[in-house]
């Protein structure tokens, strides 16, 4: 029932085949590729209006870089001045990369955290997206106390049983924080 | 350094089998016996590491500075079923009773999940070994990586090999027989591999 | 065979992880919750279905000694466009399930499903097949996802009904492949024939 597996038909088939293929996936992608970059758009805008107070318009995205690491930021704007700055952070958690949003007020209080992706185990480091015991301490967090763990010598309790993953997420806000005071010193 | 924790990571603590989940099919398939689960390692590892090479170059240089990466997944699995054929007609010529011992397992290493997942992680997944900057692999990274990868799939897979040959002889209620028991023991060796992470 | 019996079969009598023993990657993988393994099931279902009509109709014209790597072209292809539609309207299920959604390319189900079945019948009893089998495999994916949840981290579809943490190793690796080897003692044992 097959067609005659002749070189001349084999030929004829596997080009037509990857011919419709390759069109119907070239129409796919342009028909998505707005939606994608509008969705995509949308999570940013969503996790970075998590992180900052109300008010205000959102700047294009900066980019800087302190003590030879890379960060993204956003400036909140109102009124012509900074409101707050929401900052792109990633850290070395337990199971892989851990990168946070973290809004800072201009003085460098940390207004709010938000988890951007992780790799830390379920049920274990990836409670840092949802523990609100640890997650409150961050917010509101003003800029004389050290943003460290106890068991640091800092301020804050850790997640029960997951110390690494709590000690990147500390060190993601803290590098933040030290970013923020860095962008006032230069203006 | 860098190297070093790549291969201990991939081996132990992220080990395919038992802690990502990628090639199960053929690892329940032909780890009855020994001998062919030594083969089958063989096999996987060779065209793990070469399919990784030449993917991580088809990426490189032809998906995206064309912006094609969207082709990523297509592009991939025909280098890879391209791949499995040479290795199936150099291993024919070479080694016909390890060619027989593998039967239907060596076209099946096309849909060995391992193979294309080894080659997604490797250009998409940003690692972080040893508290460096999260980064995409380069080529000899990458090359380490594959290689430490399918030698954890072979130590994940001879030692179930050997286990499974001793529960073949002992006596297991009806309804757990074949694979239920198999995925159990699996199930308490991963427990074992657990005890790994956090090293790297 | 009925039409009816194409839809249901994949449920018990052929069902593709208890039964077939086939896609034991995904299903051990995704199966951290109920949800994980509900979306990840629908998501084979879509590829599974697609493939299913494209390949029963393409199979006549398909030379025999290149029917795989056509094949393989064509659940490709579909499995771009699931990953092109995700990433555009359920970005966060395309995060959760990251590396599996492309690497439905490789389920054995499907491939599976064309060789011994799309090549040789019609496009409706294909597209029944298709949808049979795929629900099949979403039951199967939401069982084993809702036994890790419960035992896991006790909810249930993402609703918390046990206080406290649950017993972790049934999130992680070694739970998947406990529960559905126990799981499928239980299928042996109450359901089989």
């Amino acid at each position: 029932m097959a067609a005659q597996s002749t070189l001349k038909n084999m030929l004829l088939c596997l080009t037509l085949v990857c011919l419709v293929c390759a069109a119907l996936l070239g129409g796919v992608y342009a028909m998505t590729y707005k939606p994608i970059q509008k969705t995509n758009e949308n999570i940013l805008k969503a996790s970075i209006g998590a992180v900052l107070p109300d008010g205000g318009s959102i700047s294009d995205q900066k980019t800087t870089s302190l003590d030879g690491k890379a960060y993204t930021y956003y400036e909140q704007l109102s009124g012509g001045a900074v409101q707050a700055y929401a900052v792109k952070s990633a850290t070395t958690g337990f199971g892989g990369t851990l990168e946070l949003m973290v809004g800072v007020l201009p003085d460098g209080t940390v207004y709010n955290t938000k988890v951007l992706s992780h790799s830390e185990t379920p049920g274990l480091g990836a409670k840092c997206q949802t523990d609100r015991k640890f997650l409150d301490q961050f917010q509101g967090l003003g800029p004389d106390k050290s943003v460290k763990l106890r068991k640091d010598g800092g301020d804050l309790d850790a997640i029960t049983a997951s110390t690494i993953t709590s000690r990147a997420y500390t060190l993601a806000v803290s590098n933040a924080v030290e970013l923020v005071k860095s962008l006032k010193k230069e203006n | 350094m860098e190297y070093l924790l790549i291969i201990i990571s991939a081996i132990f603590v992220n080990n395919i089998l038992l802690s990502q989940f990628l090639g199960i099919c053929p690892f329940l398939g032909v780890s009855n016996k020994l001998s062919t689960a030594t083969g089958m390692s063989g096999a996987v590892c060779f065209v793990i590491t070469l399919a990784t090479i030449v993917t991580y170059l088809i990426n490189k240089y032809l998906l995206l500075p064309f912006g094609l990466g969207f082709l990523q997944t297509i592009a991939f699995i025909l280098v890879i079923a391209a791949l499995v054929q040479i290795v199936e007609i150099v291993l024919k010529k070479i080694s016909p009773s390890l060619y027989q011992a593998l039967g239907i397992f060596l076209p099946l290493i096309t849909t060995n999940c391992a193979v294309l997942g080894v080659a997604i992680t490797v250009v998409t997944k940003e690692f972080t070994y040893g508290g460096a900057e999260p980064h995409l692999l380069n080529m000899g990274e990458a090359i380490v990586y594959a290689l430490a990868t399918s030698v954890g799939y072979g130590i994940a897979m001879i030692l179930f090999a050997g286990l499974r040959e001793h529960l073949a002889g002992n006596q297991v209620p009806e309804a757990f027989k074949g694979l239920p028991i198999a995925l159990i023991t699996v199930g308490i060796m991963a427990m074992a591999f657990l005890g790994f992470s956090g090293i790297v | 065979m009925g039409k009816w019996s194409l839809v249901t079969k994949g449920f018990v009598k052929d069902n593709p992880t208890f039964v077939l023993v086939l896609g034991m990657c995904p299903t051990l993988a995704t199966t951290t919750s109920a949800i994980n393994g509900l979306e990840m099931g629908l998501a084979t279902l879509f590829v599974l279905v697609l493939s299913n009509i494209a390949i029963s109709a393409l199979a006549p014209l398909v030379p025999d000694k290149v029917h795989i790597p056509v094949y393989i072209v064509v659940i490709a292809t579909f499995v771009t466009v699931l990953q092109l539609l995700m990433q555009a309207y359920m970005p966060a299920a395309y995060t959760t399930l990251g590396l599996f959604i492309p690497l439905i390319v490789v389920n054995c189900i499907v491939l599976g499903r064309a060789e011994a079945f799309a090549n040789k019948n019609t496009v409706l009893d294909s597209a029944l097949d298709g949808i049979g089998v795929g629900l099949g495999f979403t039951l199967s994916l939401t069982v084993i996802g809702l036994v890790r949840e419960i035992l896991g981290s006790g909810s249930a579809f993402g609703f918390k009904f046990i206080p406290g943490d649950g017993i972790l190793a049934f999130v992680m690796a070694p739970g998947a492949f406990l529960v559905l080897g126990y799981l499928m003692v239980l299928f042996n044992k109450y359901l089989k024939k």
